[in-house]
């Protein structure tokens, strides 16, 4: 990619982050995937080595704010990318950092997703920086996103403060142009330097408390002099408050409706600057406030308004005229306008009327030759004559969910498949209960709870769906592939080791793909009186695909569908031709023995 | 400067990511302000993908609203099918004639609608529907996943746009080894144009 300083180019929103922390002279960064976060990291990843940084894919997201606050302790710029959830995961150590606070410049990312699109919850990030009491910055554009990241390190050094930035899916993902800046050299001649300052005892927690309230303060005043918030004059006795994202929709809105309010974009959302957003209120009789997600800035406004006496009539959320669900668009924003302003200005043309057809949805689905498929026919095959439970977990396999295999009772958060199904078992003690989890997930949250399973005698069947890779996030490494982040080859984490190390005493390793050998593997795990785990390995098959071919025999298939029904894998297609065997048939082979009239053969060259 | 908005709509795998990179680009060596998006995750695995693509003097969202879209660039009948009540009235759509199954309509429990019922739903909004075998085009020329290619090229014909501008982003954009075959598959889309 180009990287000359004035070059205008096209980029997406977290290739601008990656952008605008390495002309901060970021030393470290650390990340663990999660969209729509992961392309920050996957980009720095690319350019840690031709600009001299650190750069890993970290265990989870706790490990990623630590090993980056560490590097901050000692002087230098360091970035943590992370989605929300990833947040909650880091929140111990987040919490705590804004007590302590930071030397060199820390500054963490993190991706929201309304919608959502790709995750557990809907949670706004802002809540989170208004809870831990740090600044937080939310870009509107790609260009914004990098300049946004860029000083968010100023910003750190200046408050002594962990930073966030909070893009959400539609600025991490969306493409715009951006005007390069230059790249700072990485400060690394620091160190880092004794302090009890850095040892957070109870007694230095009460007085950190005291210094970090005051510091809301001296924020709002650094925050009211960035150049992310500003005042656009318009022709009308009431402005429009917007932040994020949401304020492109807002300008196309109004350019659609023809009006011409006062607007006030904020790209500081906590902590609001008062002058500022105090003023602008002051001089409009009312504002909409227009904000996805919660009513951070909107929240802030009332309670500003009451403190100062100011009369302008705040509309919003709390008002019941602008969502606090989902994503915006500009045909949503067009309605918050309208149901602010009591009508539309502009009348809507006749011809969008047009609803949208009412045709079979597209959900996502395991892929074709996909080995998880094969684990959750084999497991369902032995567990459904005991009414098993099955536990899942969150990856690409949490697709297992889905009919016809609905391997998926449960899915809560990382790691949380094996202690539910603990949890379930110390109640239902006749029933089996199994837990599937992949290995990056294994590695990122599953092996406390492995633990506790083994310390407890519990009497779990774990299934580790070791696929080698961090699928369902774009492939990325992770300490079960013997590659780091940047590539170089890395020590291996031998899961079945680790497995035993916490004391597991019943152990199997089983290729899925191996139906029958996996069947019998699941037999025994079930049967087992105790905690046990089946590793049941093959490689993705989006990055090792076998090398066979399959076809349905037309003289033997009796077009009765077993194959379909019970796998739903999406290359087997029936319809007037017969029961057929697409092009993208990965070839796994896991449909032969399935079928009961052996049919399906393999394509012999 | 005319303002651009067009939709592409596919199925995760198809290769809509890249192809809406490349239009992006495109745009912006034309000298339109650009914007682009769409989601990256569960969408890879054979769901429903949608890229946003948006070219114009000056483009606020990323993201084009109901009854704005110009061109509909459907992957996937099915997927083309979605987005009728995006189009601008007299609107083209391209739709790539290749059908993948969802899940329901293999497992026999929904059915997949007509070639006919899919031309009318888009003519509610579309002035014309152009169908393109792009598939079979991407796979003669010995790989189906350069089908985003030759939907390009069947686009630019419509489009407009020195031919030259859209070569050079291609050959910047796919991997070395596939640049004279994406030429082709280029080629090969804006023949199909007639």
């Amino acid at each position: 990619m180009e990287d000359k300083a004035g070059s205008r180019v096209l980029m997406m929103g977290n290739e601008a982050i990656a952008r605008g922390a390495v002309e901060a002279g970021i030393a470290v960064a650390a990340s663990y995937p999660g969209t729509p976060s992961s392309e920050i990291m996957g980009t720095l990843a690319g350019w840690a080595k031709k600009y001299g940084f650190h750069a890993e894919w970290s265990v989870n997201e706790k490990v990623a704010v630590e090993t980056a606050a560490g590097a901050s302790y000692a002087g230098a710029r360091a970035i943590a990318s992370l989605k929300q959830m990833g947040l909650n995961v880091a929140s111990d150590a987040v919490m705590s950092l804004a007590y302590i606070g930071i030397e060199g410049g820390l500054v963490l990312v993190v991706a929201d997703d309304p919608g959502p699109h790709s995750s557990q919850t809907e949670q706004d990030t802002r809540y989170f920086a208004t809870f831990a009491m740090l600044p937080v910055l939310e870009p509107s554009s790609a260009q914004e996103a990098k300049e946004m990241t860029r000083w968010a390190f100023e910003l750190s050094e200046a408050l002594r403060l962990p930073v966030l930035v909070r893009p959400t899916t539609r600025s991490s993902h969306a493409h715009g142009d951006v005007i390069l800046g230059e790249i700072t050299p990485a400060k690394v001649n620091c160190g880092f330097k004794k302090d009890p300052q850095w040892c957070i005892l109870p007694s230095l927690s009460a007085r950190k408390h005291a210094w970090l309230v005051n510091q809301q303060e001296e924020a709002k005043k650094l925050l009211a002099e960035s150049p992310f918030n500003w005042i656009e004059e318009g022709k009308a006795d009431w402005g429009v408050i917007t932040s994020g994202v949401s304020y492109n929709y807002v300008k196309e809105a109004l350019e659609l409706l023809d009006l011409t309010p006062r607007i006030l974009k904020i790209g500081t959302p906590y902590p609001l600057p008062d002058d500022l957003a105090g003023g602008f209120i002051r001089r409009t009789k009312s504002v909409i406030v227009i904000e996805e997600q919660e009513p951070v800035i909107e929240d802030q406004l009332i309670r500003l308004a009451w403190k100062e006496k100011i009369s302008a009539e705040i509309r919003g959320k709390r008002t019941g005229d602008v969502s606090r669900l989902g994503e915006f668009n500009v045909d949503r924003v067009k309605s918050f306008i309208e149901n602010s302003l009591g009508f539309m200005p502009v009348k809507p043309e006749p011809i969008s009327a047009l609803a949208p057809p009412a045709l079979p949805g597209r959900p996502p689905i395991l892929c074709a030759g996909c080995a998880h498929r094969a684990a959750f026919y084999a497991f369902k095959e032995v567990g459904k004559k005991m009414d098993a439970v099955y536990c899942g977990d969150i990856g690409c396999y949490t697709l297992g969910f889905a009919p016809p295999l609905n391997a998926e009772d449960t899915c809560l958060c990382m790691g949380a498949g094996i202690t539910i199904a603990y949890g379930l078992s110390l109640i239902e003690k006749e029933r089996p209960h199994l837990a599937f989890i992949g290995d990056s997930t294994f590695l990122h949250a599953g092996m406390t709870g492995l633990l506790n399973l083994v310390y407890n005698k519990a009497n779990v069947t774990v299934v580790i769906l070791d696929n080698e890779t961090t699928a369902m996030t774009g492939f990325q490494a992770h300490p079960g592939v013997g590659v780091s982040a940047t590539g170089d080859p890395a020590p291996k984490a031998d899961l079945e080791k680790i497995v035993r190390g916490l004391g597991v005493e019943h152990v199997e390793t089983v290729n899925p793909n191996h139906l029958q050998a996996t069947i019998e593997a699941a037999e025994r795990a079930l049967a087992y009186n105790g905690p046990a785990v089946v590793i049941a390995r093959a490689p993705c098959v989006n990055k090792n695909r076998p090398d066979k071919n399959f076809f349905i025999d037309k003289e033997e298939c009796t077009e009765c569908a077993i194959c379909i029904e019970e796998l739903g894998c999406p290359s087997i297609i029936k319809d007037a031709a017969g029961v057929t065997i697409a092009d993208t048939c990965a070839g796994c082979g896991v449909c032969v023995p399935i079928c009961p009239s052996e049919a399906i053969k393999e394509v012999t060259p | 400067m005319t303002k651009i908005d067009f939709l592409m709509a596919g199925v995760g795998g198809q290769g809509t990511i890249l192809a809406s990179n490349i239009l992006a680009e495109v745009g912006l060596q034309l000298g339109y302000d650009v914007k682009k998006a769409e989601v990256h995750g569960m969408a890879q695995r054979g769901g429903q993908v949608d890229s946003h693509v948006r070219w114009g003097e000056h483009v606020h969202s990323p993201l084009v609203e109901e009854n704005s879209v110009d061109y509909l660039i459907g992957f996937e009948m099915l997927e083309a099918a979605r987005f009728p009540h995006f189009m601008k009235q007299g609107s083209v759509a391209v739709v790539n004639d290749y059908r993948i199954n969802p899940p329901l309509v293999n497992l026999g429990k929904a059915r997949y609608p007509s070639k006919e019922e899919i031309e009318s739903l888009l003519l509610a909004r579309a002035g014309k529907v152009l169908w393109v075998d792009g598939t079979g085009i991407a796979k003669e020329l010995g790989n189906p996943a350069m089908v985003g290619v030759v939907l390009l090229g069947f686009l630019s014909t419509l489009v407009g746009g020195d031919q030259e501008a859209w070569l050079a982003v291609i050959e910047r954009m796919v991997p070395p080894k596939f640049v004279d075959l994406n030429k082709e598959a280029f080629a090969a889309g804006r023949k199909a144009a007639g």
